[in-house]
């Protein structure tokens, strides 16, 4: 075990607080006592992974952050599912199966996540529309709860309602030991991808819901820099995984060791840079990336390049400066795309200079009770915190999309209030009352929980 | 918790009629606010409207003079209303006649600058144990370079900044921070019918140089900005010409 005293940030780097921050094993963490000696300020303990969500998820200022080391990787070849240790990375795990010809079920766009983390935020990938949340492929899974004890979990078997408050449960319901979750065979560390040239959003609307049942990978990449005639031009991507016959006969010198899996890393992003992104630099970016694109391409993609490009470049979230950013992301529902429209409209106009922005069909929800994910389009957007105007922006988007019956993800959220959060979750009271049930004293506690009333 | 922008959500002031510190309050109002808990001697008096609808006025007692009431009364603020993302010391007296009278003079460092420092005790202690917040201390440039028509009111004002920025070195790395705010002659309640100074403004540009402070993470605010060159000059002025500055 390891202790330290330090300021934490999630991914976004803005509003930081000071905690322990204790590394420690699944085994010392379920020794007998071992809570009440990490809750010695009495300020309540959190969980975090690899601090990748972007707000103040994993951070418990005054209290305790704690860091589950790397368990154990079990594949059962047989069933198709692996049992892995919550502090495991997706990273690690996939540099363990690619090679034995298995694919996560569900990838977010970075593999530094831990699979504990996974599981708490409930996240989602570019297949959620056939495939689910990641939540929906766990089997089961051990929790220590806040008195010490162990439980395990199943979604259908005794404890489903605590399965379904901590999956999406931002780690406020105990913490997550190991799970059992499904994966994906896949026969190349390839896939075949269509990246089509969108001109306007009504297109782009228009070919999603038509084509998205072809692919089990869908994604828009949306210029937001682009008005008028042009407002809501994207990039689609779609994409299934290669099979060995479609890797030889389009990509043959890649066949010869088609599940050899070492993904390249470029250099960190120094710690000190200013924020690059501007208006001037963003709308640059946008255009070139948009024309780098042929019109129509057909091809063959890494797992790497496919899911996880920024993981190339360590640390881009210092590129955002000293004032750090917010991501903001949400859901409205199929039917609310004239409310996207304007969303995106609305955006563009403000000009803010919006780096990352992804637009992307969502399939049914998971169950879990704080669960982001529900059939719509979910649209993110990424901001440099300290830009002008920013909050009245967001609160106005905030409204628009509460009034679609949409909501906010909650692993991204970075300046919610609460009354936005209990609109868009209306079973958030009915997780309370559950997870009042397994921490009565308030063991659990977050920057994230206290700022946004959830406990 | 302050938002991602550095929106507070609750803020204390302590000195809850201070014209100044409610113009702060106003400039750091948001929809993230929800709670403003205002410190008077006198709850009863204490003006709670004038604040966004949507946010939460409470009042609490507090003497600056009564030092022994400080701590409790900051953890029971605490304990009710959750963390303390922001807390404004803006309470002190001018104290006009404290160099004609010693014990009027001992009276005004029992509330500007010792009833500062135990105040101040007491909330970094519970910023301390958040591991976040911000003290904002309402300092002047009186306590720069002390003058002879108000070195009394300097004088605590000079101990308050001193106790100020010593305390925010001291919670240098435990997440809390302490912001001093060195604002020239502000036109306000308090100074109303005295004659006015150079660089005089009102208390909505203290409160923009405090909000952008907040924002940028400053340790020392001058208002208006300008004061910093000003004063960093002034300080080096030979005694007979600060002398008749004062005039």
């Amino acid at each position: 075990m390891n202790s330290e005293r330090l300021a934490l940030t999630g991914w976004g780097r803005t509003a930081p607080s000071v905690a322990s921050l204790v590394d420690i094993s699944a085994e010392e963490l379920t020794q007998a006592g071992a809570l009440d000696r990490l809750d010695h300020s009495g300020r309540g303990v959190i969980v975090r992974g690899m601090g990748r969500s972007y707000g103040d998820q994993a951070q418990n200022g005054g209290g305790t952050v704690v860091r589950v080391s790397h368990g154990e990787i079990a594949v059962n070849a047989a069933q198709g599912s692996v049992r892995v240790g919550s502090g495991v990375s997706l990273d690690k795990l996939l540099r363990e199966i690619v090679p034995l010809g298995w694919f996560v079920p569900v990838t977010p766009g970075t593999r530094f996540v831990t699979v504990g983390g996974a599981i708490a935020a409930d996240i989602h990938g570019k297949n959620h529309h056939v495939d689910g949340s990641f939540g929906s492929h766990v089997q089961q899974m051990t929790v220590l709860l806040a008195d010490g004890c162990q439980r395990s979990l199943s979604p259908t078997g005794e404890y489903a309602d605590l399965f379904w408050a901590t999956v999406g449960g931002m780690g406020l319901t105990g913490i997550i030991l190991e799970a059992t979750f499904s994966l994906i065979p896949i026969e190349t560390r390839h896939c075949v991808v269509t990246n089509e040239r969108v001109a306007d959003f009504d297109t782009l609307i228009e070919k999603m819901i038509a084509s998205d049942h072809l692919y089990r990978y869908s994604v828009a990449w949306i210029d937001l820099c682009a008005t008028g005639p042009r407002l809501g031009r994207a990039l689609l991507a779609s994409a299934n995984h290669a099979s060995l016959d479609e890797l030889r006969a389009m990509n043959p010198k890649h066949a010869t060791d088609p599940l050899a899996y070492s993904p390249p890393k470029l250099p960190d992003i120094p710690s000190v840079v200013p924020n690059v992104f501007n208006k001037l630099t963003i709308k640059a970016f946008n255009e070139l990336w948009f024309r780098k694109t042929p019109k129509l391409q057909h091809h063959t993609e890494t797992l790497t390049g496919f899911f996880h490009p920024l993981d190339m470049v360590g640390w881009w979230n210092r590129l955002y400066g000293r004032n750090g950013f917010i991501q903001y992301q949400f859901v409205v529902p199929d039917d609310a795309v004239d409310t996207l429209r304007t969303i995106v409209e609305k955006v563009a106009a403000h000009g803010h200079a919006s780096f990352v922005n992804v637009l992307k069909r969502f399939g049914p929800g998971s169950g879990g009770y704080l669960s982001f994910p529900t059939s719509g389009w979910t649209l993110t957007i990424d901001v440099p915190a300290g830009v002008e105007g920013l909050d009245a922006l967001l609160t106005g988007l905030d409204e628009m999309i509460l009034g679609a019956g949409g909501r906010h993800y909650l692993a991204k959220d970075a300046q919610l209030t609460p009354a936005v959060i209990s609109t868009g979750y209306p079973r958030l009271d009915e997780w309370k009352a559950i997870r009042r049930t397994v921490d009565p004293n308030g063991r659990w506690a977050s920057d994230l929980a206290r700022r946004l009333d959830l406990l | 918790m302050n938002n991602a922008i550095n929106q507070p959500q609750t803020i204390l002031v302590l000195g809850g009629n201070s014209d100044i510190a409610r113009a702060i309050v106003g400039e750091l109002s948001s929809p993230a606010l929800k709670t403003i808990v205002l410190a008077c001697r006198d709850p009863a008096t204490a003006d709670t409207t004038g604040f966004a609808e949507h946010v939460k006025v409470a009042t609490v007692a507090f003497d600056a003079a009564s030092h022994a009431a400080h701590a409790p009364m900051i953890e029971a603020v605490a304990a009710e209303h959750g963390d303390l993302d922001v807390v404004i010391q803006a309470f002190g007296q001018l104290g006009v006649d404290a160099a004609d009278d010693p014990v009027a003079a001992a009276q005004l460092v029992t509330v500007n600058f010792a009833g500062a420092v135990s105040s101040g005790l007491a909330v970094a202690a519970q910023l301390r144990k958040q591991g976040h917040g911000t003290l904002v201390v309402l300092s002047s440039v009186a306590g720069v370079r002390t003058r002879a028509s108000n070195f009394v009111y300097g004088s605590t004002k000079a101990g308050q900044d001193a106790f100020a920025t010593g305390l925010g070195h001291s919670l240098h790395g435990s997440g809390a921070n302490v912001m001093t705010v060195r604002p020239g002659f502000v036109r306000s309640s308090m100074t109303e019918g005295m004659e006015e100074a150079p660089f005089s403004v009102d208390a909505s540009v203290v409160a923009e140089a405090v909000a952008n402070g907040l924002k940028k993470g400053s340790s020392v605010v001058w208002a208006p900005s300008k004061l910093r060159g000003v004063f960093g000059l002034l300080k080096f002025a030979p005694d007979f010409v600060w002398r008749k500055l004062d005039n």
